[in-house]
């Protein structure tokens, strides 16, 4: 391994250097400054003579004369069961106490695509207990489905609740290993939110089936870049040789986008919107697509990113991009949040694009789709008469809008709003949706299967409303 | 990919320069533009992109982790090439025609792994060949001179291929051959197999474009009733995420009446791809029964894969449905997502430092996608008779908004939009097509044989529809102001059978198992039982019976059963007799 004293010129994250053999592009770096302390980097185009180097861990500190060692190999993730408890940082060090890692394997972190004809279609209900994801948004194992939030509402005790109660319900029966290793990966968050993540992890007793990758916001910005990666190939390493159902929780998405656009800017690339580099959608699927099931693996990777929306828009960037690649999107709402609603999900924009599959007779329940499907339609209809009641009041309104207004009321007080300590199974959340329903005419439930409409609808609860 | 004839034209090696990214660039190497190359050590596929004095720059088809200057470039002297022969349908391609079943096998893991190299069809596969031409006999480019069952449903072709002078045929064999033995010799001393390339950037050869004038059915209501597309007719289906784009695709690549289905899925969802890898083969054409994966080729290209070979993938996709269309088929090619496409492009572009033309996107994408919705038509054939490639490209505009460059660049070429719309999303209104936006500049040219094949009065009883939809946008503004009740009787009566056009009629449940296809026939009787519900209450409320009573009448909800009643014809019969009586009985 040669070292060289080469460095021709330093700017912002990435450093130059003259080499006099070959170097592998995406090759580990190691920089050695004068104060002894040693740098990890990685190569980020290598030319005959020439090549730059992206430093995870900031620039400063580096002189032209410190030495580069190029490792000869890509970057790797020490990777073993063992991981399961432990708490390590961005760039994957344990930083809990404990004792060194003793790898089973060293796995390349940037993993290859997984063979389309290799990938097992996801269908396994996931039961959250949240009944604005189970009930309308369902999620199934293999999903990759973020949480679009805001600055200043709720998402990670969403996150939490999700990852306490997360079971799939056949296997409740069995009485094994229903839960998830969970695997969290924080990019740029502040001190303060990890506290709350580590208490409650530590709190539910989740810690011993968890591995923490720790970016801070005061850490350096490009190692957030490689966090996300290591998260993931523990993941994978977990689910598809061990056997592990894991979730992974990534937050803040945001924060890792704007990482990019800091190396894309330091390299003078070509910006593409909002000065975000044009390679930031390839580069969030290799991301995102790890998530899945293999065909004769045990395992299954979820994944759930958070990301807050800058100014709530969601045709910014980084949430237009996600939501093109991930399998759809639970979205938090600022005005259900500050009326109260927990959590604040708001349905109408969400989407589970597996839902599908993943319901119906012999997953979830026979209705389970039909229902989701009204309470949907009827909800966006109540909806729309709240703009119209604000301009004629509600006597101007028919009867049949009036329901439909008392409707969306409820569904918000009683569907959406549990709070993020209740655990509703599926057959609970499908009830209510029933109560809620049965306010309407029956002949307005159009959506739904008459036969299902025969078994479950409650003539009381609509003639009660009728009386009112 | 082909590999068949690599070694003899093999040109001057080359050797590495630099590395970033897909992009690679080389010194010493002797090639042409488009020339495919094998980079490094892994010997990993590329293909030239710039030649600029003695550098040559290549955008590579598979990760360059580890690659680096030094190791050698070896040239093909052959340009980005496709296998064509029997054994491309009901298999799965990547971006560069490699089959994914078999790169699964050959790498031995779940992963793609790099620089492996498969052909594009099974070369030690035997099939059995049954000429159509007898020694003595004239052929030229473009004739059949044999057939070949492919799948359950359809008949390979065999052509003699478009290069070829022609002459006396000299030799003939029938019985089993694999695609690279000889079949029919001609006198001209050419030998035909069954096994032709086609570089993937050249259309292949056809003679003029006709006026299609035969609808590409769908069993999709809104589009069969409303904004058909021709065979031969080109589409965009424009949408943000969540509203519904890749469903319609899959839709369509389930029911459209066409003989050959290539799908192409670029930079798309890993799980989406393996649906239709899964659901396809169970699924059966409504009409020859035959499992829907007979005649389908599907190409994934995912979003985490390669971004060279993203942009090669729709190249890929489009000549091998000419080639289809070269033995007189029907072929619809569905791309999921041109933007991903345009995207990939955007990609090479910057790191090559080209001059950005809007948003980024270089300035040739104009030109990129109006010469790939070209190669789409009702083509006469260099061989005599007919074929024609449709496609509908999905595009998926940045935050929904279409005035950026892909949407504008598409809109100006294709004739037929269908605009899907996140707020019909929003209310589970699908599929989200917007009836205000869409169009079909088809339906003129159309009508006739909708008139011939499924009832005369169609293009009639359509515009009514039309018409009522439109009053409803108009009089819903009205109501936004003053609610529903402040509007006189007759338009009340309007917006209740514009609701029933909505949601009886255009809403269709794709995941329904008879919802899911629609035939023409139905779509219409369907139109037609709500506009008798239409008259006959419009002449009861003329008759002075109060809009009450009319709506509440008890078979009017049944109109919003119709799409999933599996007797329909026995149902909407019904169900029109039904709601005659009832309304008449009011008055």
């Amino acid at each position: 391994m040669k070292e060289y004293q080469t460095i021709t010129e330093i700017s912002g994250p990435l450093v130059f250097a003259e080499v006099d053999e070959p170097v592998g592009y995406d090759e580990i770096v190691e920089i050695e400054t004068p104060a002894g302390e040693t740098l990890r980097g990685q190569v980020l185009e290598s030319s005959e003579g020439l090549v730059s180097i992206q430093v995870f861990e900031g620039t400063s500190g580096i002189d032209r004369n410190a030495s580069v060692r190029f490792l000869g190999e890509t970057m790797k993730m020490p990777v073993t069961e063992d991981l399961l408890g432990r708490v390590l940082d961005g760039s994957g060090r344990p930083i809990d106490g404990g004792p060194e890692i003793v790898p089973d394997e060293r796995q390349d972190i940037v993993g290859a695509a997984i063979n389309p004809y290799s990938r097992e279609y996801p269908e396994e209900f996931i039961q959250t207990g949240v009944s604005a994801i189970d009930g309308m948004n369902t999620l199934v194992r293999g999903q990759k489905l973020p949480i679009f939030s805001g600055s200043g509402l709720p998402h990670n005790e969403i996150a939490l609740q999700i990852a306490r109660q997360a079971t799939v319900p056949e296997e409740d029966e069995g009485g094994e290993g229903s839960e998830f290793a969970v695997i969290f990966g924080a990019m740029g968050i502040t001190q303060e939110e990890a506290n709350e993540f580590m208490a409650d992890f530590e709190r539910t007793g989740a810690l011993e089936r968890s591995v923490v990758f720790m970016n801070l916001a005061d850490d350096p910005a490009v190692e957030r870049t490689v966090t996300p990666r290591l998260a993931l190939t523990t993941a994978e390493y977990l689910a598809f040789e061990k056997g592990y159902h894991v979730l992974v929780i990534l937050t803040d998405i945001t924060n890792y986008c704007e990482a990019l656009r800091e190396i894309g800017a330091a390299r003078e690339e070509v910006p593409g919107r909002r000065g975000y580099p044009g390679y930031m959608y390839t580069d969030l699927a290799q991301l995102y697509e790890r998530a899945g099931r293999i065909e004769g693996r045990e395992g299954s990777v979820t994944q759930i990113p958070i990301l807050t929306m800058p100014s709530d828009d969601i045709t910014h960037p980084i949430p237009d991009l996600t939501g093109y690649i991930t399998e759809g999107q639970i979205i938090v709402d600022r005005s259900l949040n500050s009326q109260g609603t927990e959590p604040p999900i708001n349905v109408l924009p969400s989407l589970s694009r597996l839902m599908d599959d993943g319901i119906g007779e012999g997953l979830t329940r026979g209705d389970h789709g039909d229902v989701s499907d009204q309470l949907y339609a009827a909800y966006a209809e109540g909806e729309d008469l709240r703009d119209l009641v604000n301009i004629v009041g509600r006597e101007a309104l028919t009867e049949r809008d009036n329901k439909f207004l008392d409707f969306a009321d409820r569904f918000e007080d009683e569907f959406i709003q549990q709070g993020y300590e209740t655990n509703r199974s599926i057959e609970d959340t499908l009830e209510i949706g029933w109560d809620l329903l049965s306010m309407l005419p029956r002949e307005e439930l159009n959506r739904i299967d008459e036969e299902a409409i025969a078994e479950h609808y409650r003539e009381e609860a609509a003639e009660a409303v009728g009386a009112d | 990919m082909s590999t068949t004839e690599r070694t003899e034209a093999v040109r001057e090696d080359g050797v590495i320069q630099s590395v970033s990214g897909p992009v690679v660039t080389a010194t010493d190497l002797d090639a042409r533009m488009n020339d495919v190359v094998y980079v490094g050590e892994e010997g990993l596929m590329g293909e030239v992109i710039e030649i600029e004095g003695n550098l040559t720059t290549i955008q590579v088809y598979e990760e360059t982790s580890g690659v680096g200057p030094g190791e050698p470039v070896e040239n093909t002297g052959e340009p980005l090439s496709v296998d064509l022969g029997p054994g491309l349908l009901d298999t799965i391609y990547d971006g560069v025609q490699r089959p994914l079943d078999e790169l699964e096998e050959k790498m031995g893991s779940a992963y793609l792994d790099r620089g492996v190299d498969a052909p594009g069809i099974d070369l030690e596969r035997s099939w059995e060949f049954t000429p159509t031409v007898e020694v003595g006999d004239e052929v030229a480019p473009g004739d059949v001179v044999g057939e070949v069952p492919e799948t359950e449903s359809i008949t390979h072709k065999v052509l003699v291929p478009p290069t070829f002078e022609g002459g006396e045929v000299t030799a003939v064999e029938a019985g089993e051959f694999t695609v690279e033995e000889v079949v029919v010799e001609l006198s001209s001393g050419e030998e035909i197999t069954m096994h032709q390339e086609w570089p993937v950037r050249k259309a292949r050869p056809a003679n003029e474009k006709e006026t299609p004038t035969i609808p590409l059915v769908s069993g999709q209501r809104i589009l069969d009733g409303l904004f058909p597309i021709a065979k031969g007719g080109t589409a965009a289906i424009p949408g943000p995420f969540g509203s519904g784009k890749t469903v319609t695709q899959h839709q369509l690549a389930k029911w459209a009446d066409a003989d050959i289905v290539v799908y192409v899925g670029c930079g798309e969802r890993g799980n989406e791809m393996t649906e239709v890898i899964e659901d396809f083969p169970e699924l059966e054409d409504p009409k020859t029964g035959k499992p829907l994966m007979s005649r389908t080729c599907l190409i994934a290209n995912t979003s985490n894969m390669p971004v060279a070979a993203r942009e090669s993938c729709i190249y890929t996709g489009i000549t091998i449905a000419e080639y289809f269309r070269d033995m007189g088929y029907d072929v619809a090619l569905m791309a999921d997502s041109t933007s991903r496409w345009a995207e990939a492009m955007r990609e090479i572009s910057s790191r090559l430092e080209e001059m950005p033309g809007e948003e980024g996107y270089p300035a040739y994408l104009a030109a990129a996608l109006s010469e790939f919705y070209e190669r789409a038509g009702k083509f006469n054939l260099i061989g005599g008779g007919e074929g024609s490639i449709s496609v509908i490209g999905a595009v998926s505009p940045p935050g929904g908004d279409f005035s950026e460059p892909v949407t504008q660049n598409t809109l100006r070429i294709v004739k037929t939009f269908w605009a899907l719309d996140a707020d019909l999303a929003e209310r589970r209104h699908f599929p989200s097509i917007n009836w205000d936006e869409s169009y079909s500049l088809y339906r003129q040219q159309l009508d006739p044989w909708y008139r011939e094949n499924v009832a005369e009065e169609y293009p009639e009883i359509r515009q009514w529809g039309i018409d009522t939809l439109d009053e409803e946008g108009e009089l819903q503004e009205i109501v936004q102001l003053v609610g529903k009740d402040a509007l006189p009787e007759d338009q009340q009566l309007t917006l209740e059978v514009a609701r029933y056009l909505r949601e009886a009629w255009l809403q269709q449940n794709a995941f329904h198992d008879v919802d899911t296809y629609c035939e023409p026939e139905k779509t219409y009787r369907m139109l037609l039982a709500i506009k008798t519900f239409n008259d006959e209450a419009f002449a009861a409320l003329d008759a002075g019976v109060p809009i009450e009573e009319i709506q509440d009448v008890d078979a009017a909800p049944r109109l919003n059963r119709m799409g999933t009643a599996e007797e329909w014809t026995e149902f909407i019969d019904e169900l029109e007799a039904d709601l005659e009586t009832q309304i008449r009985e009011l008055y």
